[in-house]
C-alpha cells in the first residue's frame, strides 16, 4: 500500500478513536456539565439528610444551578454540614429555602433552592439558615402505622 | 516410583513456567529499551498501527454496536419492572465505560490482531528473516517487535472508547429509537452518573494495561515460537488462550482496586 494512503487511514483511525474519548468525555461523563464559570460556596445545616451524596444537583425552580461539593458532620451542633458551589450567575436572598428532595420516586436526591423575598443576596462563605431534611421513607411508614394503631384503639 | 515422577513432572513445569515468565519479562525490558529507534523512525510503528489498529475498526465498532442493542434490550426489561427505565443510560454507559468496553474490546483485539502479529513474526523466524536480519547487524527488536508493540499499546485505547461510544450509541438505538425511552432522560442521567476521572479515566487506564499485556504475549510467543508450522500454529493459539485469561484476571484485579467502594 502506498505511504499517503497509509498515513491517510492511520490518521483517520487516531482522530476517530480521540473524537469516541472526547465524546466520553462530554457527552457520556459529566465533564461537560461542570460550570468552568465562576461560582461561590455557601453551606447549609441538614437535620437529616438522606440518601444526598457528594456532586447531587442543587437546583432551583427545575434549573441546574450548581452541585454539592462535600458533606461533613459537625460535631457541636450534631447535624449534617452541606457545602455547596452555586454559579456565580444566579443570586438568592439571604432567607432561601433548602431543602433535600427526591426526583421521581426512587430516583437520586438532591437539593432544591426556594427563594425568600430578602433584598439582600447570599455571598461566598454565608449560610442557607432555613432548611428542610431529607424526607425518610421509614419514618413515614412508621408515622403512618402509629396513627392507624391509634385510631383503631380507641 | 511412579509418584516420584508425577512430583518431578509438576517441579518440571513450575520451572519452565517461571522461567518463560522471566524470559518474557526480558523480551519486554529489552523492547522498552530499544524502543528509542522506533520512535525515529515513525512510518514503521505507522505501519503496524494500520494493520492492527485501522485492521481492527469494523468489527470493534459493529461488536460494540451490538453488545450495546443488548445491553439497551437486557437493561430495559430488568429496569422496566421497577419502573425505572429512565436509567436505562446509566447501566449502558457505566456497564461499557467501566468494564464492557475495555474488557471485549481487549479480547476482540487479541484474537484479530494478536494471533496475526505472533503467526507474522513466528513465520518470520521459521524463514530465518529474523537470523538474517541479525547477520546485517539490524537489531529485530528494535526493528520489527518495538513498531508492533507501540502501536498495540496506542491503538487499544482508541479501540476502546470506540467500543464504549458504537455500544452507547446500540444502546441508544434500542432504548431511545425503538423502544421509546425518553431521550432527555437517558442522556442526562447518565452525564449524571458517569464520572469523567473516575469511570472514563479508570476505563482508559485499564484498555491501556490490557493493552500492554495482550501485544507483549503475542509478540512473545511469535519471537519464542518453534520454527516449525506447528510450532507457529501453538504459538498463535497460546497467544489467544493466555492473553484472553490474562486480560480477564487482570479486569478483576484492576476493578477491585480502581472501584472498590463505589
Amino acid at each position: 500500500m502506498k505511504r499517503t494512503t497509509l498515513d491517510l487511514w492511520v490518521g483517520v483511525f487516531v482522530v476517530l478513536g480521540i473524537g469516541a474519548l472526547v465524546m466520553l468525555a462530554m457527552k457520556v461523563g459529566n465533564l461537560g456539565t461542570y460550570n468552568v464559570s465562576e461560582t461561590y460556596q455557601v453551606s447549609a445545616y441538614f437535620e437529616n439528610i438522606g440518601g444526598l451524596k457528594p456532586k447531587a444537583s442543587i437546583k432551583s425552580a427545575g434549573v441546574l444551578v450548581g452541585r454539592v461539593t462535600g458533606i461533613t458532620l459537625d460535631l457541636d451542633r450534631y447535624q449534617a454540614k452541606v457545602e455547596m458551589s452555586l454559579d456565580q450567575r444566579y443570586k438568592f436572598p439571604k432567607d432561601t429555602y433548602a431543602s433535600i428532595l427526591t426526583s421521581g420516586l426512587l430516583g437520586e436526591q438532591y437539593i432544591g433552592l426556594l427563594p425568600g423575598g430578602d433584598e439582600e443576596v447570599l455571598h461566598n462563605g454565608e449560610q442557607i439558615k432555613k432548611t428542610q431534611s431529607a424526607v425518610v421513607l421509614e419514618d413515614l411508614i412508621s408515622k403512618f402505622i402509629f396513627n392507624q394503631a391509634d385510631a383503631s384503639s380507641k | 516410583m511412579s509418584a516420584t515422577k508425577t512430583i518431578s513432572m509438576i517441579g518440571n513445569r513450575a520451572i519452565s513456567a517461571v522461567w518463560r515468565i522471566g524470559m518474557a519479562s526480558r523480551f519486554f525490558v529489552l523492547t522498552l529499551m530499544y524502543s528509542g529507534s522506533s520512535f525515529r523512525r515513525m512510518h514503521l510503528i505507522v505501519k503496524e498501527l494500520f494493520s492492527t489498529g485501522v485492521m481492527s475498526l469494523i468489527i470493534i465498532i459493529v461488536a460494540g454496536l451490538f453488545v450495546g442493542m443488548v445491553l439497551g434490550l437486557q437493561g430495559y426489561e430488568t429496569l422496566q419492572r421497577y419502573g425505572s427505565e429512565s436509567a436505562l443510560g446509566v447501566m449502558v454507559a457505566l456497564g461499557l465505560v467501566r468494564e464492557l468496553g475495555p474488557v471485549v474490546a481487549a479480547l476482540l483485539f487479541a484474537s484479530r490482531a494478536g494471533s496475526a502479529m505472533t503467526a507474522e513474526i513466528g513465520l518470520m523466524k521459521a524463514t530465518e528473516q529474523i537470523s538474517a536480519m541479525e547477520m546485517m547487524a539490524v537489531n529485530p527488536i528494535a526493528r520489527i517487535v518495538a513498531p508492533r508493540f507501540w502501536a498495540g499499546v496506542i491503538s487499544m485505547p482508541l479501540l476502546a472508547a470506540m467500543f464504549s461510544m458504537a455500544g452507547i450509541f446500540g444502546g441508544y438505538f434500542v432504548g431511545v429509537v425503538q423502544i421509546g425511552v425518553d431521550e432527555g432522560s437517558f442522556w442526562s442521567q447518565m452525564q449524571a452518573a458517569v464520572d469523567f476521572r473516575e469511570d472514563i479515566m479508570n476505563g482508559v487506564i485499564k484498555s491501556f494495561v490490557f493493552g500492554t499485556v495482550v501485544t507483549v504475549i503475542a509478540l512473545f510467543e511469535g519471537y519464542d515460537a518453534p520454527p516449525t508450522a506447528e510450532g507457529v500454529s501453538g504459538a498463535t493459539t497460546r497467544t489467544v488462550v493466555t492473553s484472553s485469561l490474562a486480560i480477564l484476571m487482570l479486569d478483576f484485579v484492576l476493578t477491585a482496586i480502581m472501584f472498590r467502594g463505589t
